[in-house]
């Protein structure tokens, strides 16, 4: 396939990815913007005041990008985990591009550019809802937004592996739920760690997306509780290791062919 | 001498957690033919058409399509061939012809080209009031012409049908045999499985017939036909069965 046909190809799986976000936004866009709006509303209004300042700035604009953050990924791993999943096993409508000429490498990127969307205006909004609530600095916006993108990459990646290997709809929903949600909550979304006892800080060292948070986090505050560029370099590793993950996937034909 | 549209040789197939599906499959289709390929359920009809489509892979033997290896240039051998598979595969959430436009889109063609032709292909295919309509509304018989025309939308020269007119009544089935003949008075290739073999009868030129992963006949029409045994035709005891079917029914049942 030349490559102004790929293009077209990937433009395709990408468009059809996007309309399908659009049109089922209640179910795509809409959640996370509604329990943003509560969580702000309780730790803005009805918490923010008691807890005070968090780290010398309001405990609201603490809490703004970690909540960005937890929108971010649910919304990059579901979007590419369940699109990929429902075609393959649902409607089986993934035949549909299998007897095509379009390479695996190209049906992956549309998903996991699909994923990629997602996840960034899903991110977009929630921040954008915040403004009701608070008026958040952003200290270093290129940090920001490196890690706003990068991180719907790394999760729009990890949930194609999830959809890759998921049997049936329990496989979409455990690794999310029991997986997912944990190392998100508990990486920080909440709280900076030196409010941990020394034993569970060095125990959340070990959580990537701690790492991820952080680095987002001081895009905005211009402070963090680990150096920005080792956030960087986490989130660099874990891009590479994914993408390893799904080369491999690519070169074994993505487990479709039987 | 034409390319042949379909050559198989030696294709054996044993699925990962199944059966041995083909036990060596050697078939050819020659370009421009009707060919059909007839057998009970679970001969292995479904697994041939995959593996020259690309969603089954082989465990031996070799394929080429217009003297191309689907192994070599798979990407070249999949441009030449529209496949209307056994069951409704389409996103039903979406409209016909943004499935059209979709499907052209990954053999790369571009939007402004495939809108029209999709609106053409619906037409022709009497779905024209149903451009707009959500899929799974749809009915049946609308639902198989629609697979059929995602099949032509990048004007393949080889039209793989596995049995496209299951389900679909008899009206229907007439005209879409009428269709299926005009597209290979165009040109096309068509190579179709079906249960009905008074529809194998009509349109065939070449017919193979396969049981448990065995081709137990191959060749022209009347070749076939010639197989037929009068005298233990059922004919008479007032059985009107074609004569395809008492052959088919004679190579697929005594060996079980
Ligand atoms: N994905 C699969 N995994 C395991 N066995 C399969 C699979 N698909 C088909 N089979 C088996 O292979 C044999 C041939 O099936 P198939 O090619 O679908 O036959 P047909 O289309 O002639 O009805 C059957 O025994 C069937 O059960
Ligand atoms: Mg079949």
């Amino acid at each position: 396939m030349s490559f102004d046909k790929q293009l077209v190809a990937l433009y395709t799986i990408l468009r059809k990815g996007v309309v399908r976000i659009l049109r089922i936004w209640p179910q795509t866009l809409l959640p996370s913007i509604v329990t943003s709006v509560l969580y702000f509303a309780v730790f803005g209004n009805i918490l923010g005041s008691r807890i005070g300042n968090f780290n010398g700035v309001p405990y609201i604009l603490f809490v703004v990008p970690g909540l960005v953050m937890l929108a971010v990924i649910t919304n990059a791993y579901m979007d590419v985990a369940t699109t990929f999943f429902v075609s393959k096993f649902f409607s089986r409508n993934i035949d549909e591009i299998l007897v095509s000429p379009t390479p695996s490498l190209i049906i992956i990127s549309g998903y996991i550019l699909s994923g990629v969307v997602r996840g960034t205006a899903v991110g977009i909004l929630v921040l954008l809802v915040s403004l009701f609530f608070a008026l958040p600095s952003i200290a270093h916006p290129l940090v920001a937004i490196l890690f706003l993108i990068l991180s719907s990459l790394v999760f729009a990646l990890a949930g194609l592996i999830n959809g890759i290997y998921a049997k049936n709809f329990d496989g979409i929903s455990i690794v999310p739920t029991f997986v997912l949600t944990p190392f998100v909550y508990l990486g920080g979304v909440f709280y900076s760690i030196k409010s941990l006892p020394p034993s569970w800080q060095t125990v959340s060292l070990f959580n990537p997306i701690f790492y991820i948070i952080n680095g987002f986090r001081y895009g905005f505050l211009g402070t963090s509780d680990v150096s920005p560029l080792t956030c960087v370099a986490v989130l660099l590793g874990l891009m590479l290791v994914l993408l390893g993950a799904n080369w491999y996937f690519i070169r074994t034909g993505l487990g479709l062919r039987q | 001498m034409a390319q042949d549209a379909l050559l198989i040789t030696d294709l054996k197939k044993k699925y990962a957690d199944g059966p041995e599906a083909l036990k060596g499959v050697s078939l050819t289709v020659p370009a421009g033919d009707f060919f059909a390929l007839l057998g009970p359920n679970g001969a292995g009809k479904t697994t041939i058409i995959g593996i020259v489509t690309g969603l089954v892979t082989k465990t031996s033997g070799t394929v080429s399509v217009f003297g191309i290896d689907t192994d070599e240039e798979p990407e070249r051998t999949r441009s030449m061939i529209g496949l209307c598979g056994q069951e409704i595969n389409f996103d039903p959430f979406m409209k016909p012809r943004d499935i059209l436009v979709n499907q052209a889109g990954y053999y790369g063609i571009q939007r402004r080209i495939a809108i029209p032709r999709a609106e053409k292909l619906l037409n022709d295919l009497g779905l024209g009031d149903k451009f707009d309509q959500i899929g799974f509304k749809l009915s049946g018989g609308m639902k198989r012409r629609l697979m059929i025309a995602r099949a032509l939308i990048h004007e393949p020269k080889f039209l793989v049908l596995d049995e496209p007119t299951a389900g679909v009544d008899v009206e229907l089935r007439r005209s879409m045999w009428e269709y299926l003949t005009t597209l290979t008075k165009g040109g096309i290739t068509i190579l179709l499985t079906t249960h009905y073999l008074e529809e194998a009868e009509r349109l065939a030129k070449h017919v193979a017939i396969i049981n448990k992963g065995e081709i137990v006949a191959n060749g022209t029409m009347e070749e076939i036909l010639a197989l037929h045994d009068p005298s233990t035709s059922l004919g008479a005891g007032g059985y009107s069965g074609g004569k395809l079917e008492e052959i088919f029914i004679k190579l697929t049942s005594n060996n079980s």
